[in-house]
């Protein structure tokens, strides 16, 4: 079977297109970097739509834990608190055991003129049990990071914003939250690529994989677990991880020398890459 | 545990609880907890040797030493560790019994590795399938500590060089000045200095170190998610003390221990970063 056979036949398999059964035996390389690939489908899935909606909680998150008002600023220093004190691992646990016990058959939500009948089994399904908790996972990080740099914004910007009139949401939108966000993008940007890696856990954790459609990790430890030779599919994974993330850091230096396009270039904040371990 | 446990069926109430939180099972279940303890207490100095290697050997003026250390430093970077942690494992066993093989059944002339198989002579296993229980647990238990040695060794090799780069460049040139040789200068200037440049990440890497160790279970061993699952699962009648699905409560109490276990810690390293900055000329040290 030629190699183009292969990805026409299991290329889209993790979303559940192409050929049913996965290869049982004489494994080709061939057929390790397709599948593998096609399971990175999801690891991509999650990270676009977790960092995407974190990336706006988490604004919410820093400017409660910033807040005067005790009910905002509480509840946002208890989510970050619980959500970046325990691991990432059992949260996964939990949160699908949870919801697993929720009603199987719906939630009806009255809203006075209509009504909406949640699905509350979706929530056991990876695509959105998983994607919630990695959302308030990124959130909370995301969260310390910019009420770390909302805490740096320097105050002649402010007092500079409240000479020229501007108030409320106009000085946060215009002033505050720009340099919020240029302070912050380093990082973010680390940030984003833990967010990446560590949507390895998914199939890991309690969400089972519904009709072997699984991310790259679950079709990298199928192979080792067939061919007994670990040796081939990790680092083919590996290769896959470092190419994204490649990719990933390509985007966010654009945003940061957007971010930093006003200042003079001795005081442009660089984009530096830290190592630190991609499960929390 | 109690005398009043020997018929559950007739329990209720409280009396039910203190019977059914106090079984053998659950006792394994709290002892898995004690290794969790043990794993971190353990991990941490072996990452720190690790990474203290891995940083003196990625500043070595011999060309071998230093590509392997910065190899060793940098793969960790681009690769999620939770690859490592599948990996080294599984390499380390097979890597063990190659060896094993090769010794002890030099007269086996077949191929280990028969297409997808991998087989060893029965002498060459291990542990041996005559070993008893705790023998497996234990090699299962030093595998998974050499993977969270060899992950954490990376990423705390990466924090000392750091730190070892973060002292002033003027301490050392003093220690030049007054005729150190280098390694003079290693051990008694840079080596007194860093630590204090290098807690922030050390703490930082503690704090992931503890909640790292729910990995375990993915490298096959009881530890407290195994017994979070297996004693929350629904019990029926056929059990002694039959309850519905608790698996939800069980890792609710997990996740509290990890909030307790890093909440204390960062006490801890609060009161320690408090004490380390005193005296230094930081803005820390200056202002207490």
């Amino acid at each position: 079977m030629s190699c183009l056979q292969t990805l026409s036949d299991y290329g889209l398999r993790s979303i559940g297109y192409g050929e049913r059964l996965l290869p049982k035996a004489d494994i080709t390389l061939c057929e390790q970097f397709v599948l593998i690939g096609s399971g990175m489908i999801w690891n991509i899935y999650f990270a676009i739509l977790a960092l995407l909606l974190g990336f706006f909680l988490s604004t919410i998150l820093a400017l409660g834990k910033n807040s005067n008002f005790w009910l905002f600023s509480n509840f946002s220093r208890t989510f970050i608190f619980i959500f970046r004190g325990s691991p990432l691992f059992i949260q996964f646990f939990f949160a699908y055991e949870l919801f697993v016990i929720l009603p199987k058959l719906g939630v009806d939500l009255d809203l006075g003129f209509v009504t909406i009948t949640l699905e509350t089994r979706w929530f056991t399904k990876a695509w959105l049990g998983a994607l919630i908790v990695l959302f308030f996972n990124t959130s909370a990080y995301a969260g310390e990071i910019f009420y770390g740099a909302l805490r740096a914004v320097p105050s002649q910007d402010i007092e500079s914003a409240d000479a020229f009139g501007l108030t409320g949401i106009k000085k946060f939108r215009r002033i505050i939250w720009p340099t919020m966000l240029r302070l912050a993008w380093p990082s973010y940007t680390n940030e984003a690529i833990f967010m990446f890696h560590a949507t390895t856990l998914v199939f890991f954790t309690g969400f089972p994989a519904w009709q072997q459609k699984g991310d790259a990790i679950y079709y990298a430890s199928y192979f080792a677990d067939k061919t007994f030779n670990p040796f081939v599919p990790y680092p083919i994974v590996g290769f896959y991880f470092i190419l994204l993330t490649l990719v990933l850091i390509g985007l966010f230096s654009i945003i940061n020398r957007y971010l930093n396009k006003h200042l003079p270039s001795q005081e442009r904040k660089k984009l530096k890459i830290n190592t630190h371990s991609l499960i929390r | 545990m109690f005398s009043y446990c020997a018929d559950p069926k007739t329990l209720e109430g409280l009396m039910w609880l203190s019977c059914y939180i106090t079984t053998v099972k659950h006792m394994s279940f709290y002892v898995s907890f004690l290794v969790v303890m043990g794993l971190i207490s353990l991990a941490a100095p072996l990452a720190m040797a690790f990474g203290f290697a891995g940083a003196i050997a990625s500043r070595s003026s011999i060309k071998v030493f230093r590509y392997l250390g910065k190899t060793y430093l940098a793969m960790i970077r681009g690769i999620p560790d939770i690859v490592f942690f599948l990996f080294i494992p599984i390499a380390l066993d097979q890597a063990f019994e190659y060896l094993r093989h090769k010794v002890l059944c030099p007269e086996v002339t077949e191929a280990i590795r028969q297409g997808n198989d991998f087989v060893v002579c029965t002498a060459a296993k291990l542990p041996l399938s005559s070993a008893s229980e705790w023998v497996h647990d234990f090699y299962g238990f030093s595998l998974a500590l050499l993977a969270f040695g060899f992950v954490f060794g990376a990423f705390t090799g990466n924090v000392l060089l750091g730190a070892m780069s973060a002292v002033p460049k003027a301490q050392l040139e003093t220690g030049e000045a007054f005729g150190f040789s280098p390694r003079q200068i290693f051990r008694r200037i840079l080596l007194k200095q860093m630590w204090v440049y290098a807690l922030p990440g050390l703490s930082n890497l503690w704090m992931i170190l503890i909640k790292a160790t729910p990995l375990l279970f993915l490298l096959g061993i009881e530890d407290i998610v195994y017994w979070a699952k297996e004693l929350g699962g629904i019990k029926t009648g056929v059990y002694e003390y039959p309850h519905p699905d608790w698996r939800a409560w069980y890792f609710g109490v997990l996740l509290i221990f990890y909030l307790l276990l890093t909440y204390l810690s960062q006490l801890v390293f609060d009161k320690l970063t408090f004490r380390l900055s005193l005296g230094q000329a930081t803005m820390a040290g200056k202002s207490n």
